[in-house]
């Protein structure tokens, strides 16, 4: 027990890292979903944004040996996010404007996505060497993991048990920018006019057609943006996570369908991803952390994440509140002279 | 030169495919009036007003408001011009409150959502017409009627002066109707001018100054209401003449068919919907139910049907044809219908409980007979294909070329004449209806009188739950009236007046205390 209480802060800080890939995840799903798109190509999205961010940071720094640290940041920012949307568009068009079933849309996209990112992952791996884990971009990996030693180091003096700097200010910038945009998220679904929109698009369709609601511009504008958010899980994970190389071990897939899971478990409301993601990530990671676990029951403690959600939709719909129902109109396509 | 035309439509055009929904009308809305547009169903009424609404985009023709040729391509061109539609389906987002959706697609200033300003713009309208609405209400918790002012008040706030009102008391009980015609008449004292589209006679008679009357997509005329009356608005509408009166023969035998006694029902917040009911049916008689909406009407059928969860002591015996007793309370639904109990209720949204929108009418027939022939593995679809033919051709149902075309896609009278068709092509000896002419035109509805009275010729006991009282006294032999889920009283539908049947309908209930 005493040796679990110790390992406490390890388990939150590798649950903050992990969280922020799936609150990312999630979040961009989110942003969608209250669009009334179901999106389940989020995993697909991720691999995407990875891998292009991947691809610009290594073409700028290792290719083209540039040093500039800001350019490393924009170029695989600008990157994934592009790379992200570009994918969140395919959806879009499918679905939106050819009206192609979301489910099944959105699950191949889930597969278009890993192949991309694994095809590309893997000669990436060809041109850097042939053997796994052999691409680099160290720059680029500091630039994403670098955080204020002299606020951590101060904290951490103030606290000296429990090493408050290191728990809370010794991530990459991401992990507040997730955040943020969690924050932000809120704000606009609640207090902006265009948030109301949004939102009465994901709920009701065709009353929002009515009020005059560009249901066409809004729903590709939150797929796109929101698939661009994914992607920015998938670059964290690459750069931040494992440290700026590739792996074609199929993890990314698996965040990525827990950050749908994490969805369903915030019930679709952005600051409950915050949390919601740190949780999944203790619940994930105490296995770790249990001693005396052996390999096969070390897979069942990976469940928790899952188990959490099952319980969450239980008992949402045991209290039936119309708050934390999805949106009404979710994965229904539209199509407004239809009788 | 001052243009008294608010909207002047010129030669509007509609197709849907081979249907033309709307052919070569030409129609004007004074400024500052009431003005009805009547026609049966499938007439083209809503179909016209929508293209006003910006919903379709009519084919040929012109629009103008104000004397100004206009383009309506979207809601948003429609609210541009001022025009207001209020649908049949009320289009609200549920987990919204009301200032909420009132606001909603508005841009508002820096797109900021401030709500004590919202609020206030709402009281101000409220106050001036006299709704009745409090904006931080979420329109899940409303009545129909409560969500209808949301969306009058809606249009109102985004400075409409033309309204539009499509069906809007086919939902409405009497007093929520004088309600809303009240409003309708300040708005009017206030410039508006208002489109109401409606099926009822005496509501047209009532609320509006002009009566325009559609049928079959082409316009018929236009009348000034004090000029016009039931019989010359009928006779327009369905163009030939059609008798007001209901045929109701006398059976020659009435035979005990159902007895319920200490029937109560509670719903989940423990409230008594039905209480302590108690009533005879016959075999050979409609038995009329009539009340408020939402005083019970659902649960009652439901409860016989076995559909609810009675409180202990409930009696209900079913006497078959043959005579012999059976209690029906804890049956199994399925039994009960085996024993020829068949309900047809007509929900407001008419596919709530017993079609499935995306079959096709002989699918929705096979729900009802793909039990026969036990053993047999395969599905018979002959059968159902037959009943559903004769239910197409004895109702008049119009369908585009064949009958298999998912349900839904059909008008909402045609679906109608569907389930009621169904259901007594089941050969039922107990048969329930709820609100079987909800929506359906003047037709139409005798069609299904005359087959509910064709029905308790043959011996079979009709429940019939109406909403026009000129109809229940007409068509039934007693009437049974519901007032918060208890009898008011059971009369002869002969010698009752109507003002007796209303008075009972009100003479239980509790000072605001039902809103439904």
């Amino acid at each position: 027990m005493l040796e679990f209480l110790t390992s406490l802060p390890t388990l939150l800080h590798s649950a903050i890292v992990f969280g922020t890939v799936i609150m990312l995840g999630a979040l961009g799903e989110i942003l969608t979903e209250k669009s009334g798109n179901l999106n389940l190509g989020v995993p697909g999205i991720m691999y995407i944004g990875a891998i292009a961010g991947l691809i610009a940071a290594y073409f700028y720094e290792v290719q083209g040996g540039g040093t500039n640290q800001i350019i490393c940041l924009v170029v695989a920012l600008v990157a994934a996010f592009a790379a992200s949307m570009a994918a969140g568009l395919i959806y879009s068009f499918l679905t939106i404007t050819l009206r192609t079933n979301q489910n099944v849309t959105g699950l191949t996209l889930t597969i278009f996505g890993s192949g991309v990112g694994n095809f590309f992952g893997c000669s990436l791996t060809k041109l850097a060497g042939g053997q796994p884990g052999q691409i680099k971009v160290p720059i680029t990996n500091t630039v994403f993991t670098a955080y204020s030693e002299k606020l951590v180091k101060w904290l951490d003096d103030l606290t000296p048990h429990i090493g408050l700097g290191n728990l809370l200010f010794s991530y990459g910038f991401l992990t507040y920018v997730a955040i943020a945009i969690a924050i932000a998220m809120w704000f606009f679904f609640k207090r902006t006019r265009s948030g109301l929109c949004l939102r009465s698009v994901g709920e009701n369709t065709a009353t929002a057609d009515a009020a005059g609601i560009n249901v066409t511009k809004y729903k590709y504008l939150a797929t796109c943006i929101g698939a661009g958010i994914s992607g920015l899980g998938g670059l964290y994970y690459v750069m931040s996570y494992i440290g700026g190389t590739w792996e074609s071990l199929g993890t990314i897939e698996a965040l990525g369908w827990l950050a749908v899971a994490l969805v369903i478990f915030t019930t679709w409301k952005p600051i409950r991803a915050i949390w919601g993601a740190y949780l999944f990530g203790v619940l994930y990671w105490s296995y770790y952390y249990i001693p005396g676990l052996d390999r096969s029951s070390m897979e069942l403690f990976k469940m928790l994440p899952y188990l959490a959600t099952l319980a969450i939709l239980m008992i949402v719909s045991f209290r039936r509140k119309p708050e934390d129902q999805p949106p009404a109109s979710l994965g229904l396509p539209y199509f407004r002279e239809e009788r | 030169m001052d243009n008294l035309n608010a909207i002047e439509l010129r030669n509007i055009t509609k197709r849907f495919g081979p249907v033309v929904a709307n052919d070569n009308i030409s129609l004007q809305l004074h400024k500052g009036e009431i003005l009805s547009l009547l026609g049966e169903n499938g007439s083209g009424k809503t179909t016209l007003m929508n293209m006003l609404g910006g919903i379709y985009f009519p084919d040929e023709g012109q629009v103008f408001v104000d004397g100004e040729e206009v383009t309506i391509r979207s809601p948003k061109d429609s609210f541009a011009h001022g025009i207001g539609m209020i649908h049949q389906h009320f289009k609200l987002v549920d987990v919204f409150t009301a200032a909420e959706n009132i606001v909603l697609g508005l841009e508002g200033d820096k797109g900021k959502l401030d709500k004590a300003s919202i609020r206030k713009a709402v009281r101000e309208i409220a106050d001036r017409y006299g709704f009745d609405i409090d904006p931080d209400q979420k329109v899940y918790n409303m009545s129909v009627s409560q969500k209808q002012t949301v969306e009058i008040v809606k249009v109102l706030y985004r400075g409409a002066n033309v309204l539009i009102l499509d069906e809007p008391t086919a939902v409405l009980t009497p007093q929520e109707t004088d309600k809303l015609f009240k409003v309708m008449r300040n708005m009017k004292k206030d410039g508006k001018a208002i489109i109401i589209i409606t099926h009822k006679l005496h509501e047209v008679l009532d609320v509006s100054d002009r009566v325009v009357v559609l049928r079959k997509g082409q316009y018929i005329g236009d009348v000034e209401t004090a000029r016009a009356s039931q019989q010359s608005l009928t006779d327009m509408m369905v163009g030939h003449s059609v008798s007001l009166n209901i045929k109701c023969p006398k059976a020659e035998e009435c035979k005990d068919r159902l007895r319920v006694k200490n029937l109560t029902v509670l719903d989940k917040e423990g409230v008594k919907k039905l209480d302590n009911v108690a009533f005879d049916a016959f075999g050979g008689e409609i038995l009329g139910i009539a009340g408020i909406a939402g005083s019970g009407q659902k649960e009652l059928l439901e409860s016989i049907a076995g559909l609810q969860k009675l409180q202990p002591g409930a009696e209900i015996t079913y006497i078959s044809p043959e005579g012999e007793e059976k209690s029906l309370v804890g049956e199994d639904p399925l039994d009960i219908i085996h024993d020829g109990v068949l309900l047809s209720f007509v929900p407001e949204d008419r596919f709530g409980m017993g079609l499935a929108g995306s079959l096709c009418i002989n699918d929705n027939v096979m729900l009802r007979t793909f039990r026969r022939g036990k053993g047999n593995p395969f599905l018979d679809k002959k059968y159902p294909a037959g009943v559903a033919e004769k239910i197409v051709n004895d109702l008049e149902v119009v369908t585009p070329n064949n009958n298999r075309i998912p349900i839904r896609r059909l008008s909402g009278g045609n679906v109608q004449k569907v389930l009621v068709g169904r259901e007594i092509s089941c050969n039922p000896t107990l048969l329930m209806t709820a609100y079987a002419v909800r929506g359906l035109d003047i037709n139409t509805s005798y069609t299904i009188y005359n087959l509910l009275t064709e029905q308790k010729m043959k011996g079979v006991a009709v429940i019939y739950v109406g909403e026009d009282l000129d109809v229940l006294l007409e068509l039934c032999d007693r009437i049974l009236v519901l007032c918060g889920g208890q009898v008011s009283g059971i009369v002869d539908a002969h010698s009752v007046t109507k003002e007796e049947v209303g008075l009972l309908m009100t003479q239980f209930r509790k000072e605001g205390a039902e809103n439904a």
